[in-house]
């Protein structure tokens, strides 16, 4: 179906769909819980150690090998703590919860 | 595996943060939509892990990286405090920033072993660029704010003559710099690259350097938005559509936060950006102090609250200083037994980050059907007996609602409209906006100076 759509123009098309659905989804998001959001997102932002993984991953581990595997230990941080420190604040808001989930936009 | 897996696995992998994110359209939901995430970010780690298994093999380094910063990561999410949590969200933020850059270096080093063309295409060189100097502002942009909100750094702005003109020099060398990058042939890429990136660094520093504390609730949602857009940009230039994908759920939402935080100050985003208005106006109004003010006790101030049907709370910033959330919570919970239907009212910049009060009192178990945001509660207080006023002033400040002031169209909660006004402070002296607070003066008004915490515990004391 793509046979003569350059790669970058198919990178474009999934770019703008994704910021449209983040644009929806987020807009959606309870105001009290934009910190733990912020926090999520911070952690899907270390997405990023998949590229990270590729450099880290070269076949011959030269010096640009060894920047990838200092970039994937200093992500690793990001991924473990950003979903760890959201699931515990998000455990604060769980703690008395009764009636109706009253704080909504 | 074959790349089709490999993209249909990052498909999973991206639905999964789509769902995290949908999670947090309420409590209820929110911590399965965590587990999502985490679900996601493991299948997405785990795929491309086999993919450079099946490559070169070379996954030891990389779990020894990962054991070694999962283990940190995981401590410093455990012993944070929530008042830190501003703190912890920058620094985060300046490692997704350096690890764009990182992997940008590693990639122009040996393009082939990321699968890219040797030469890379312009194309990509210009996606690496783009990606390298978001990614550096990201870093030490981030660095500056972690400085700043955790004290490490003066947190008043540093403004000098020129600085937005030397911003625009540096940026547009930067650009320069790049496109030079791109058009070079591989043995002459390496010093426009590296000037391009160190300019950036140099950038980032000085976009933040002039922006004060009170700004940095935009600052840290528009660093959160960089650190997507790193993510993003080098997914393009590894034609990697998971790091687009993601990357951009992150960039848009740290877009809509900062587009929240502008609207709650009533600021511009690019009078945040272009800096320096933290503290220019902060002698305005300081030598209105003389008008008379009510002053009272405890005492007198736990007798309107248990006489009172409605008591609305408005927290402040400073109560998380003085560490009352605690007290708070006693308090309300000592009144709830009297009777008082006890509300919270939030302002979207009550803390030093979006939503950063809920946590606050979340943590100090606060129910959370008790917490409003201010546009939900503000309607009430014309019905509520008192609006108790905790370390609070330039967002209960009614002259936000008169032309010509300059917080003029500022969102406020409307705790004027309460019957009558307790507030609680240190001292007379003026918010971060630099203004006289004319609710203070109000017939209705008691202040009740002292330390928040001292004085809080005084209430719950009296309250009996």
């Amino acid at each position: 179906m793509t046979t003569g759509v350059d790669p970058i123009v198919i990178n474009l098309i999934v770019f703008v769909l994704a910021i449209f659905v983040g644009y929806h989804v987020v807009w959606n998001v309870t105001p009290a819980l934009h910190t733990p959001l912020m926090s999520l997102t911070n952690a899907i932002s270390s997405i990023i150690l998949v590229g990270a993984m590729l450099a880290a991953g070269a076949a011959d581990l030269d010096w640009g090998g060894w920047l990838g595997v200092v970039a994937v230990t200093l992500v690793s941080i990001n991924v473990f703590g950003g979903f760890l420190v959201t699931q515990r604040m998000l455990g604060m808001f769980r703690q008395k919860e009764r009636g109706t989930g009253a704080t909504k936009e | 595996m074959s790349a089709n897996q490999l993209a249909l696995w990052y498909l999973v992998a991206a639905v999964s943060f789509i769902l995290a994110l949908k999670g947090l359209s309420s409590p209820h939901t929110a911590r399965r939509g965590n587990v999502y995430g985490m679900a996601g970010m493991a299948i997405a780690l785990l795929v491309t892990l086999a993919l450079v298994y099946s490559h070169s093999k070379h996954v030891l380094p990389i779990l020894g990286g990962m054991a070694v910063g999962g283990a940190l990561g995981a401590i410093v999410a455990r012993r944070v405090q929530m008042t830190q949590m501003p703190e912890l969200v920058a620094a985060m933020h300046s490692l997704v920033g350096l690890a764009a850059v990182l992997i940008a270096i590693a990639a122009v080093n040996n393009p082939q072993a990321m699968g890219l063309d040797f030469p890379i295409t312009f194309g990509h060189k210009l996606e690496l660029f783009i990606g390298t100097f978001i990614g550096a502002i990201t870093f030490s942009g981030s660095v500056i704010a972690f400085g700043k909100l955790s004290g490490r750094v003066r947190s008043a702005p540093v403004v000098f003559p020129g600085q937005h003109y030397v911003n625009l020099a540096i940026g547009v060398a930067m650009i320069g710099f790049g496109i030079w990058f791109c058009a070079s042939p591989p043995e002459a890429e390496w010093p426009p690259f590296l000037i391009m990136t160190a300019l950036a660094f140099l950038l980032g520093f000085l976009l933040i350097i002039p922006i004060g504390g009170a700004d940095m609730p935009v600052v840290i949602s528009m660093l959160n938005s960089y650190s997507g857009w790193a993510a993003a940009g080098i997914g393009f230039s590894l034609d990697n559509p998971m790091l687009i994908i993601a990357g951009s759920l992150v960039g848009s939402s740290g877009a809509i936060l900062s587009y929240i935080m502008c609207r709650a100050m009533n600021r511009s985003f690019f009078s945040v950006i272009l800096g320096g208005f933290g503290g220019e106006i902060a002698d305005a109004a300081a030598g209105a102090e003389k008008k008379p003010v009510k002053s009272g006790s405890p005492d007198d101030a736990a007798f309107l609250l248990s006489n009172a049907d409605t008591v609305i709370i408005v927290p402040g910033y400073g109560l998380a200083v003085a560490r009352a959330q605690h007290a708070v919570k006693e308090l309300a919970a000592k009144l709830t037994a009297k009777g008082v239907n006890v509300k919270y009212a939030i302002h979207p910049v009550a803390g030093r980050m979006p939503g950063h009060m809920n946590v606050l009192l979340a943590e100090a178990e606060v129910p959370y059907d008790q917490v409003f945001e201010m546009e939900d509660i503000n309607s009430e207080f014309a019905q509520a007996d008192v609006a108790l006023i905790l370390g609070a002033n330039d967002v209960v400040n009614p002259l936000a609602e008169q032309k010509g002031s300059p917080i003029y169209g500022m969102p406020i909660i409307e705790a004027y409209k309460a019957k009558s006004v307790l507030v609680n402070k240190r001292s007379m002296a003026s918010g971060y906006a630099g203004l006289d607070n004319p609710l203070f003066y109000m017939d209705k008004t008691m202040m009740v100076f002292g330390d928040a915490k001292k004085i809080v515990e005084d209430l719950v004391k009296a309250v009996d």
